[in-house]
């Protein structure tokens, strides 16, 4: 019997729905105060008015919803995945006020690909884009990032125990410190340090490259707030290719490879156990398989001649490969190129690493490494007990900070999750195709859009029908939350149909 | 001795039928119709090596390196980047973001599919780099319909925590 959710549910929900918009609302402050000081007026009236509605809301929810109980399970589960779509939909406002959007639609999908990190745009004349909007596309990836709850466990929730339930809600099952709120800080921390890292090396490469130096250091925290985020917008049209520069390509592939690490290894390498980056489960699968699909990619490229000399073929095909493995869909090449320029293969190569992904509890989206680890142990496992004799005691271990054993469970888990997401692919690639795109257009598409990536091949473009935006738009949502609170909100809203 | 005279013309005339040729070839491209950067990019082998005419706005910054720049010139559907020397960019005064409207250029130059001088980019080598109209400053007019939309909201915000206070007495 399935039981209907009572008001004290939906109170609590709302109350803590509440703090996140009031919270949300109040990172709008930094592209009001960047539009007030570069003197544009219209696009800070735009971010005023949607503070004013996010606090409007915040408001209402948390005196009409308010409580002191905490969360369970399944309330914040909830908590996450409304948040998420709340987000979208005042994170949009903004964008379509400045006209550079056809449609609320198409803010909206810039907004959850912004705020899932993933990069895909709808965004347009992107070039004459006001510079407080286009920080917002960016603090969007990097708010997202991190986790849109992390920003309100770090600032705004004190010590419940609910914490970690919305925590888990987020795709993070690991925490770095034993507290859910420190991990938050901590996380932010990193965070900060890096921004301020990428930011300086990135506007000095910009103004070697000949940017002016306000231009330099604007771009500077745009892109890395969008590569260590592995987001991949870019401040730009022509997204990397704007700049016409091996330095800011290999300051890029740097932030995007630290970006794609997880918060807890960085952790430990801060703390100096430098020589846990060498014996990590998941850094050694992200070798690996950087090394496998980047020599498919290569052999593909090579196939059709698609590069002169091999170091252009290196320095292009090793580019999109990695901006695909960790997430972050920056391209220094044009998205009709994939399809004209590279072979199949190449593409196929560039799929694999998207649906891979990076780290667990990093800001990468897809089915991850240390997921992919522990399925590769334990075939191997199964594999060892089938050649080994009967009485043979088998035992796979793998490092991961610490040794683990592997269990049953920890490997039904990691089939689950890679389950979800072929099938998130799966769905995404036959939306592509029912709308007239080809098979592997549709599944490039889709992985990219679904594994939070942001590599194009053309697909997504202003003129594409609505039923594939929302399709994306759900990919892009489900894949960045790990299915769990999406399942839970949908169960959530059976429960209230069909509950007794 | 005609032959002899022959011979010493012979220089000359090679030099004007030259002259004449380029003339001929640039006037030709100079009113030869622009090539779309959606063209160029969906065809980039068949335009790969060839000279061609692409005509856009100039935006973003002109990045100066040595002896030449690189210029990003959006034709409203795309932007392709231009490798130019110096002086060709000189004239370029405006370029386009949120401020200002960018000159419009047009570009006489040799498209790259993978340009083995830079790293593979898809790109122009600009021979002749023409302004066709002065870019401007884009003056802000201040949204009337956003400001009392932001007023109205104002006063909604300040009834609900006026609410809000009353509520907890």
């Amino acid at each position: 019997m399935i039981l209907k959710p009572r008001i004290n549910d939906v109170k609590i929900i709302g109350y803590y729905l509440g703090k996140i918009i009031l919270g949300l609302g109040l990172t709008m402050l930094i592209p009001i105060i960047l539009g007030i000081a570069l003197n544009e007026i219209n696009p800070a009236l735009d971010f005023l008015i949607t503070l004013q509605i996010s606090l409007v809301l915040g408001l209402i929810l948390t005196k009409l919803c308010f409580t002191e109980k905490d969360l369970n399970w399944m309330q914040g589960m909830i908590v996450v995945s409304l948040s998420w779509l709340v987000a979208m939909c005042l994170g949009a406002i903004p964008l379509y006020l400045s006209n550079h959007w056809k449609s609320y639609l198409d803010a909206c999908f810039d907004a959850m690909s912004g705020f899932a990190t993933t990069g895909l745009v709808l965004v347009q004349d992107l070039d004459h884009l006001s510079l407080a909007h286009n920080l917002w596309r960016h603090l969007i990836m990097f708010i997202g990032g991190q986790g849109i709850v992390i920003v309100a466990l770090a600032f705004f929730v004190k010590g419940a125990s609910g914490a970690f339930r919305m925590y888990v809600g987020e795709a993070r099952d690991e925490r770095v410190l034993p507290n859910v709120i420190h991990t938050a800080r901590f996380i932010w921390l990193v965070s900060i340090v890096y921004l301020t890292l990428g930011t300086i090396a990135l506007g000095i490469v910009g103004i070697l490259n000949g940017m002016k130096t306000f231009n330099a250091f604007f771009h500077g925290v745009c892109v890395f707030m969008a590569a260590f985020d592995t987001g991949g917008f870019s401040p730009q049209s022509q997204n990397i290719l704007y700049y016409h520069s091996l330095p800011y390509e290999i300051v890029t592939v740097v932030i995007m490879i630290l970006g794609a690490i997880n918060f807890k290894l960085h952790y430990h390498i801060w703390m100096g156990d430098r020589k846990e980056i060498l014996k990590n489960i998941e850094t050694r699968t992200l070798f690996i398989t950087v090394l496998i699909t980047f020599c498919i990619t290569a052999v593909g490229l090579a196939q059709v001649g698609a590069y002169p000399k091999a170091l252009l073929l290196f320095r292009k095909g090793f580019y999109q490969l990695i901006s695909g493995h960790t997430g972050t869909g920056y391209q220094t090449i044009y998205p009709a190129q994939f399809i004209n320029d590279w072979s199949q293969l190449a593409l196929v190569g560039v799929i694999i690493a998207m649906a891979l992904g990076g780290a667990v509890c990093s800001t990468t989206g897809a089915i991850k490494m240390l997921r992919v680890g522990i399925i590769f142990k334990a075939l191997v496992e199964d594999i060892k007990r089938i050649i080994l004799p009967e009485h043979a005691i088998v035992v796979q271990k793998f490092r991961h900070i610490k040794e683990i054993f592997l269990e049953d469970k920890q490997a039904r888990s990691a089939l689950i999750i890679t389950l979800a997401y072929l099938v998130l692919y799966a769905l995404g690639t036959l939306a592509g195709m029912f709308f007239g795109h080809p098979f592997l257009n549709s599944l490039f598409e889709s992985t990219s859009a679904a594994a939070n990536v942001g590599l194009s091949c053309g697909v997504t473009n202003i003129n594409m029908p609505a039923a594939l935006k929302i399709t994306y738009i759900f990919q892009m949502w489900a894949g960045r939350l790990e299915f769990m609170s999406v399942f839970t909100l949908i169960g959530f809203f059976v429960a209230v149909v069909k509950g007794k | 001795m005609i032959k002899h005279r022959l011979h010493r013309l012979k220089k000359p005339i090679t030099q004007i039928i030259i002259l004449i040729s380029s003339f001929w070839f640039l006037a030709s491209l100079s009113f030869a119709q622009p090539i779309s950067s959606t063209e160029l990019i969906n065809n980039a082998k068949l335009y790969d090596g060839k000279t061609v005419v692409y005509e856009g706005e100039v935006i973003g910054d002109i990045m100066q390196r040595g002896d030449y720049a690189w210029v990003n010139i959006n034709d409203g559907q795309n932007a392709i980047g231009i490798w130019a020397v110096v002086p060709l960019v000189k004239a370029i005064v405006y370029t386009g973001s949120y401020k200002s409207k960018g000159d419009i250029v047009e570009i006489i130059g040799i498209f790259q599919r993978s340009c083995a001088e830079h790293g593979g980019d898809l790109d122009i080598h600009a021979r002749l780099l023409r302004k066709i109209s002065s870019g401007r400053t884009v003056v802000e007019k201040f949204n009337l319909g956003k400001r009392n939309t932001v007023l109205i909201l104002a006063g909604f915000l300040c009834l609900i925590l006026i609410l809000r206070q009353l509520i907890r007495r």
